[in-house]
């Protein structure tokens, strides 16, 4: 690949490439994410090579594995362009009929269509599918249609003009003044205004800067920053390259776990063709501008997320966070001066750049411009990725994008942020979400994560799990987080057991506020907020447990019992040779009854049982 | 402008901030921690502690504070002072989230003050006391105690550990060893070796720095368990008598016996740090074999005598020889590893008394070579700079030193540097720890030095790398020695060395484009028949580039034993008086005669390896030996065996039944370091006090007084209320000690010269103007080493130190720790002649050489180069010197230690 030595050069190889005349009929696009991968991609797409193989239709139709689409619960997703026909879950045995009938005579195959869960009705186009079109997909823009490690399907699509333009027309501080404008606040969770930070690392003493993109995306329920990187890493390049000429750094690392193998390997193919290219190394575009990236591989910690521990983790010690200040921007990796941004924050850069600031603060709500991914998971209808303008409510991305909650439930809560965010109780699904507005009501934008709860779920049972999770994640440095979240994870679990205590929700407020204010780092001082939250908003939960020994959700094993109505019951013996425990007695055709000695209270014949006979209490 | 910004600066530089309504101001960045210590306000901390000067890890979260306007409390122990800011320490709120972070330690923490070691020592006792947490209100899940136990020395105990990390930040960032960290996360964190590998191969020293910095009673001496808790232990801080380095220690004692030995935070040059011998090689003081009475042999036999008998005994028969075979038929060892006052009286005993010059000791084997060389360039043979000096040094020459295992504290101290990015350069045959951190390893042949070294300087002048004006000004005898090194082209030093040109050329640039490049040497410098040249050699290194008079720089000489210096400086040397004044200036002799009330011989006596000799020829007598053991630490033991069994008379004053004392006619208990007054000087110069902690075992006396009482019964009255009586002495008589009482050694130790009662003492030599006036380059050419290995012996073999030993292992051996650590000896052979020659790891081997053999296991490393041997002298059951050659350095008299030739075989 041939070296694109100036901005002319660039806008003239962008020129050609989407001057070059498109010969093929139609192309289809899979879904190349992780998710779709796991469910079934690679078949699928064999399946389609070999069809168009044996038919010789290469010249007709292209096929094009492209980035994660978002839509992860459909998968695997093929896309078929230019019409954007749109199959979800396609398997092999659907690949000869795709090509036959959408890709070659450019019908729609009623069959394979995707049905709204809301309207019942059957959606033909991409377009139409009102999971993507109520989004607002802009840092997601390329993700669904371009091909990862194909530098020319990024540069047509205007790729490395903001860097271009970064270069030959602004001054670093203009740079920084643009996205001080654009009021732009990182991703990575706690709303830092991204253009102040980085003012601050050039206006650190010292030559040599650092930058770096944290990718350790530690959230389990999260996965913007991995669908980024594996579906769109030459906008986070360009978005880095951006950010290093502003705050002059020459040396940029790309911090990602070594769980998103993908991730890894489409990062390292793009930076080599952007090396090659001479978007990256030594005189970029031909400037004088010089910066080289390297991948670094993190082992997984969730602490490894929190700036100070990430460059420890860098520096070959133990990821463990260290107090601040001094600021990664004043003292970071090796001890200079340290940029470190998140994927997202950077994904956004290459736009406003490329817009301005005033296009990009149309976007959002004062103070919180521009879109934020989440991680739409739970009791809801559509998960998958969902970007939305800042500002949206929850009852817009649960229900009319992620299409509500699936059966007859109801809302209960939803749990933002992740492990450390909060429980956002029904009462503020009409709020506008942002990080302000979060913060607010005991939740944090965080990590992006959002998972949708539904009423059969335990408000402490949910408060136990993740106090559980960063319990275990917590470095074991400071104090109150090594040792405050372990005890507040047994008092939960004693509470989960029927052993709770009067005192023990006045205890767990009284140790989880002291927990966030005494922690040494992020992760402490959030660690607290799901059993806060969930004490603010569900308190008389937490009551019944302790009061009436009673888990209104049922899901407290040690708090419910299985009764069998008798007035229900047909005596249909479903159940009796279902249980495993041999814990249900009852002669045919006559009411069952549970002895409830034996009940192990695995739930299976309430499960089993066609009639509702078997009643929780 | 400029003065604006001076005035800004100035500002700068100074903070007033409110501290609970108290106005300070602190230099900037000062911690708030620091700046209430200022105002008197004590915060409460747990894993910081300012004394130990470590950085805080604001772990513990007891240091809290409150600043009016931060979004969160602060740690006070890493917080910056910044103008005008408020804060509190002491709110209601502060305090009740103190009483949780105790509380949360303690709900994770057995409560078995009681019996716990470190009752009443424990911070974390100390706060649950103050803040008056009882019952851990959290009780929870609690990991039962279980001390792990994995070396012999250290115990550690999870359960009562708070994970404050001073102890890995030492292990890190101190000791540079780096063998322990954190492990696992969350509640079951906790601080091991990394998982799966045991702790001999982990890098551990077992230093035991890590105890003594722990804050409760998680890391604790497994040796002293039980043996007394903080309020029964006596504490007393004195000089280690192990290396040079002159580390301050406290033995902690009860009953007078050692329990244990720790380092004081911050105290002495060491600044607390002890390494393993420092810390645990103490056993010997309270051994059931110390020597507790006289022993006179009788029939052949030593049979016990009273102090009279014994006394009596010799002073008869000194007498006798004297009158009979003239005073120089009688020679004595002074010794390193007595005070100076003990030296000084030894001296004087043996010119006023006998009336010889007869008197010698161990430096004769180790730096001999650096007196004879650095006076002849400089005009002083000691260290020209400071320990401390380390700190400001761009680059660090190291030369034959295994300066981490033969001087550890100093080793870490490189190792730091190495760590801060010094480049550090390497010259030694063998790879050592310190090879690790070098920028450049130059693994020259043995024997090779000048070789080496004029290869340097030839690339320095050749580049003109050198420091002209220094030269011009300070310097004489340049042009010859220009001329003498001009042969010595990297490619021909390659040839003699066998080192690269390239890395020369390196070395050479490196050392010489330092703004501050100190050199560091020992015995692989020294203990070579050129040992006098090799130091010349880097004398003139130091002088081309003017690294000399000024900080960070220098020609350091690493001192071997604990008062090897002192015992130099008080005349323990057959050619000089105290000082360094020359027994055939009349000036000085007459000053001497007048004072000492006696006539001096004006011609040298006797040096170590000549006075074995003597005494093999029967021209020498009488031999009287001070706490030195020849039997082991000689050249050629066969030999010295020899010379000793033919001796009329063999004195040996020692603590213990050495190798040397089985064979004497009287041997005399003298104390050991831990039961006198005194004074060490160190490679350094610096003057320290010993203090007694304990009683003397038995009837052991102190050296000089068995001295004084042995010149009293010969006629001589040598009398001194005290050691400090006598250091006034040494001072009337010396003038590089002339400022120096034991009033002001109370306050802090001193560096000579300290010529009067207000000088501070001289961290730094030769500033401004050489000792001899101006520096002194000598032309010097290589000559191989006396005995260079051929068909019959086909092995260079050379000998030197292990860490967890010293010398002829008296005192390590006696280690319970040392012990298990390493006990016994091995020889360190290549693979590639291992091999060859049939030898597998940890196999029995023989080594002989035209003197003698031993038998030893072998380790098969590359530590070592195909055709070269490596022994540690400190067997008793293996005697190094059964092998080693006493061939002398002409002008220093000292052996040839470093290079002999063996043959080595498996032992079936």
């Amino acid at each position: 690949m041939s070296r694109i030595d100036s901005l002319q050069e660039l806008d003239v190889r962008r020129q050609r490439l989407s001057q070059r005349k498109e010969n093929a009929l139609r192309t289809i696009t899979l879904c190349g994410g992780t998710g779709c991968i796991a469910l079934g991609l690679p078949q699928v797409y064999t399946a389609f090579e070999h069809e168009i193989q044996q038919r010789s239709i290469g010249d007709k139709i292209r096929l094009k594995r492209t980035g994660c689409h978002g839509f992860c619960e459909q998968g695997p997703v093929v896309v078929v362009l230019p019409e954007r026909f749109f199959y979800p879950g396609v398997q092999v045995d659907d690949v000869p009929a795709i090509i036959e009938q959408t890709a070659l005579q450019g019908k729609v195959i009623d069959d394979l269509c995707y049905t709204d869960p809301v309207s019942g009705c059957k959606v033909a186009y991409e377009h139409d599918v009102p999971f993507y079109n109520l989004q607002e997909r802009l840092v997601f823009r390329h993700n669904g249609e371009l091909d990862p490690t194909d530098l020319d399907d990024y540069i047509v699509r205007d790729g490395y003009r903001a860097l271009a333009k970064a270069l030959c027309e602004m001054s670093p501080e203009e740079v920084i003044e643009q996205v001080k404008l654009s009021e732009l606040r990182g991703r990575g969770g706690a709303g830092f205004p991204t253009g102040l930070k980085w003012e601050l690392c050039r206006q650190s003493p010292g030559d040599d800067k650092y930058l770096i993109c944290n990718a350790d995306e530690g959230d389990p329920g999260a996965f913007m920053d991995r669908s980024l990187l594996e579906g769109s890493p030459h906008a986070i390049i360009e978005g880095i390259l951006v950010a290093a000429y502003a705050i002059g750094a020459r040396k940029g690392i790309i911090y990602v776990r070594a769980e998103y193998p993908l991730a890894v390997r489409n990062v390292n193919i793009t930076l080599q063709q952007a090396r090659e290219a001479g978007l990256l190394g030594a005189n970029i575009l031909g400037s004088q501008f010089s910066f080289d990236i390297s991948v670094h591989e993190g082992a997984g910690a969730f602490v490894c997320g929190e700036e100070t521990a990430l460059v420890a983790s860098l520096e070959g010690m133990r990821g463990m966070p260290r107090p601040r200040p001094p600021f990664p921007t004043q003292s970071g990796y090796k001890g200079k001066p340290t940029n470190i941004n998140n994927v997202e924050t950077f994904a956004n850069i290459p736009l406003i750049i490329l817009n301005g600031q005033q296009w990009y603060r149309a976007i959002g709500t004062k103070g919180n411009r521009g879109t934020k991914i989440f991680a739409l998971a739970g009791k809801v209808r559509n998960t998958g990725l969902v970007e939305v303008p800042m500002g949206t409510t929850l009852r817009q991305i649960i229900f009319d994008i992620g299409g509500g909650i699936p059966g007859d439930h109801e809302f209960k809560a939803a749990q933002m942020g992740g492990p450390s965010g909060g429980c956002v109780p029904a009462q503020y699904l009409d709020l506008p979400i942002d990080y302000d507005s979060l913060k607010e009501i005991g939740a944090i934008m965080g990590s992006g994560g959002l998972i949708v709860m539904d009423e059969a779920t335990c408000m402490v049972d949910v408060a136990r799990f993740f106090t559980d999770f960063v319990q275990e994640e917590s470095c074991g440095k400071c104090t109150p987080c090594r040792v405050g979240t372990r005890r507040m994870l047994e008092i939960l679990t004693a509470i989960t057991r029927g052993e709770g205590r009067l005192a023990d929700i006045d205890r767990l407020e009284q140790l989880g506020e002291m927990i966030k204010q005494t922690s040494l780092c992020g992760l402490g001082q959030t660690a607290p907020n799901p059993v806060l939250s969930t004490i603010r908003y569900f308190r008389p939960e937490y009551e019944a447990h302790i009061h009436d020994d009673k888990c209104p959700a049922g899901v407290c094993q040690e708090l419910i019992t299985y009764r069998i109505d008798p007035e229900v019951c047909t005596g249909c013996h479903l159940c009796v040779r279902n249980c495993p425990q041999n814990a249900i007695a009852g002669e045919p055709k006559q009411p069952h009854e549970i002895i409830t000695d034996r009940c192990v209270k695995c739930g299976i014949c309430h499960d089993v049982c066609k009639f509702g006979a078997v009643v929780i209490e | 402008m400029q003065s604006e910004m001076t005035t800004d600066r100035i500002m700068a530089d100074e903070v007033s901030l409110s501290i609970d309504d108290t106005e300070v101001t602190v230099p900037a960045g000062t911690t708030v921690f620091l700046a209430a210590e200022r105002v008197g306000i004590d915060i409460p901390h747990l894993c910081y502690e300012p004394d130990l000067g470590l950085p805080p890890s604001s772990s513990c979260r007891l240091c809290l504070v409150e600043v009016e306007g931060a979004r969160t409390l602060v740690p006070s122990c890493s917080y910056a002072a910044s103008a005008g800011i408020v804060v509190r320490t002491d709110t209601d709120e502060i305090r009740e989230i103190r009483r949780m972070v105790i509380e949360l330690l303690l709900s994770n923490h057995p409560h078995d003050c009681l019996t716990c070691e470190k009752s009443g020592d424990c911070d974390l006792q100390k706060y649950a006391y103050e803040l008056g947490v009882k019952a851990p209100e959290y009780a929870g899940e609690l990991i039962p105690p279980q001390p792990v136990q994995d070396g012999p020395a250290i115990s550690y105990d999870r359960t009562k550990c708070i994970l404050c990390g001073r102890c890995v930040e030492v292990c890190h960032n101190v000791e540079v060893t780096g063998a322990i960290d954190f492990q696992e996360r969350g509640f079951d964190t906790h601080i091991g070796l990394p998982p799966g590998l045991p702790r001999d191969q982990s890098g551990c020293t077992e230093c035991g720095n890590c105890i003594d910095v722990c804050p409760t009673g998680a890391l604790s001496f497994v040796g002293a368990e039980g043996k007394g808790r903080t309020w029964e232990l006596g504490r007393v801080a004195t000089i280690c008598p192990y290396c040079g380095v002159g580390c301050t220690i406290v033995l902690n004692t009860r009953d007078n016996r050692v329990v244990k030995v720790t380092g004081q935070p911050g105290l002495g040059i060491n600044h607390g740090w002890l390494c393993v011998k420092g810390r645990f090689g103490f056993d010997f003081i309270n051994h059931e074999g110390r020597l507790t009475g006289p022993l006179i042999r009788r029939d052949g036999e030593l049979v016990p005598a009273s102090w009279d008998e014994a006394l009596d005994f010799v002073a008869e028969h000194l007498t006798q020889i004297k009158q009979e075979f003239g005073p120089d038929s009688i020679a004595a060892l002074a010794s390193a590893k007595c005070t100076n006052e003990e030296n000084y009286i030894m001296q004087k005993f043996m010119r006023a008394v006998i009336g010889t010059n007869n008197v010698d000791h161990c430096a004769r084997l180790c730096h001999a070579s650096t007196v004879a060389g650095l006076a002849q360039a400089f005009g002083s043979g000691a260290m020209t700079n400071s320990i401390e000096d380390l700190d400001q040094a761009t680059t660090i020459f190291v030369i034959g030193s295994n300066t981490t295992e033969c001087h550890p504290i100093i080793g870490a101290a490189i190792k730091r540097a190495a760590q801060r990015g010094v480049p550090l350069i390497v010259a030694d045959p063998r790879t050592i720890e310190l090879t690790e951190y070098a920028a450049v390893h130059l693994r020259q042949r043995h024997g090779t030095d000048v070789a080496l070294v004029n290869g340097l300087m030839n690339v320095i002048l050749s580049e003109g790398l050198e420091d002209e004006q220094f030269i011009a000004e300070r310097t004489e005898g340049f042009a010859e020695f220009r001329a003498s090194v001009e042969p010595y082209t990297p490619e021909l030093a390659e040839r003699i060395t066998g080192v690269a040109a390239e890395d020369i050329i390196r070395a050479a640039r490196l050392y010489a484009q330092a703004p501050a490049a100190a050199i560091i040497y020992s015995m692989g410098i020294t203990q070579h028949t050129t040992g006098t040249d090799n130091v010349l050699s880097l004398a003139n290194l130091a002088l081309l580039t003017g690294n000399l008079g000024k900080r960070g720089a220098g020609v350091n000489p690493l001192r071997g034993q604990n008062n090897v210096q002192g015992a130099c400086d008080m005349g323990g040397l057959p050619n000089v008086f105290p000082g360094y004044q020359k027994v055939d200036d009349d000036e000085a002799r007459a000053k001497f005669e007048v004072v000492w009330g006696s006539s001096l011989p004006a011609s040298s006596g006797l040096t170590v390896v000549e006075m074995i000799n003597a005494a093999a020829k029967g021209a020498v007598k009488a031999l009287y030996v001070m706490g030195e053991n020849p039997m082991l630490s000689d050249p050629h033991q066969s030999h010295v065996e020899e010379a000793l069994k033919k001796l009329g008379l063999l004195i040996v004053q020692d603590i213990f039944l050495t190798e040397t004392a089985q064979l004497a006619d009287v041997v005399l208990p003298a104390t050991s370091f831990a039961e006198k007054e005194g004074t060490f000087t160190n490679t350094e110069r610096r003057v320290q006090r010993v203090r007694k902690a304990l009683e003397p075992p038995g009837e052991a006396r102190g050296d000089w007084q068995i001295i004084c009482e042995l010149a009293r019964r010969m006629g001589s009255e040598m009398s001194y209320s005290g050691a400090a009586a006598i250091q006034d002495e040494i001072a009337f008589l010396t003038p590089s000690y002339k400022g120096i009482t034991y009033d002001r050694l109370e306050q802090g130790s001193l560096q000579w010269p300290c010529p009067d009662r207000d000088h501070p003492g001289t961290p730094i030599l030769h500033v401004g103007r050489f000792t001899r006036g101006l520096g002194k380059f000598h032309a010097v050419e290589f000559i191989p080493a006396q005995e260079l290995p051929d068909d019959d012996y086909p092995f260079a073999l050379s000998t030197g130190r292990i860490l967890q030993h010293f010398h002829t292992g008296t005192m390590s051996r006696r280690s319970e720790v040392l012990g298990a650590l390493v006990s016994v000896g091995v020889i360190e052979i290549n693979p590639q002649d291992a091999e060859r020659l049939g030898i597998a790891d940890g196999q029995p081997v023989r080594v002989s050489s035209r003197r003698g053999e031993i038998e030893i296991n072998a380790v098969v490393t590359d530590r070592v180069t195909p055709g070269t041997l490596f022994l540690a002298f400190h067997y008793r059951e293996a005697p190094a010197n059964r092998l080693t050659i006493a061939a002398l350095d002409p002008v220093a008299k000292i052996p040839e230690f470093k290079v002999c030739a063996v043959k080595i075989e498996p032992v079936w």
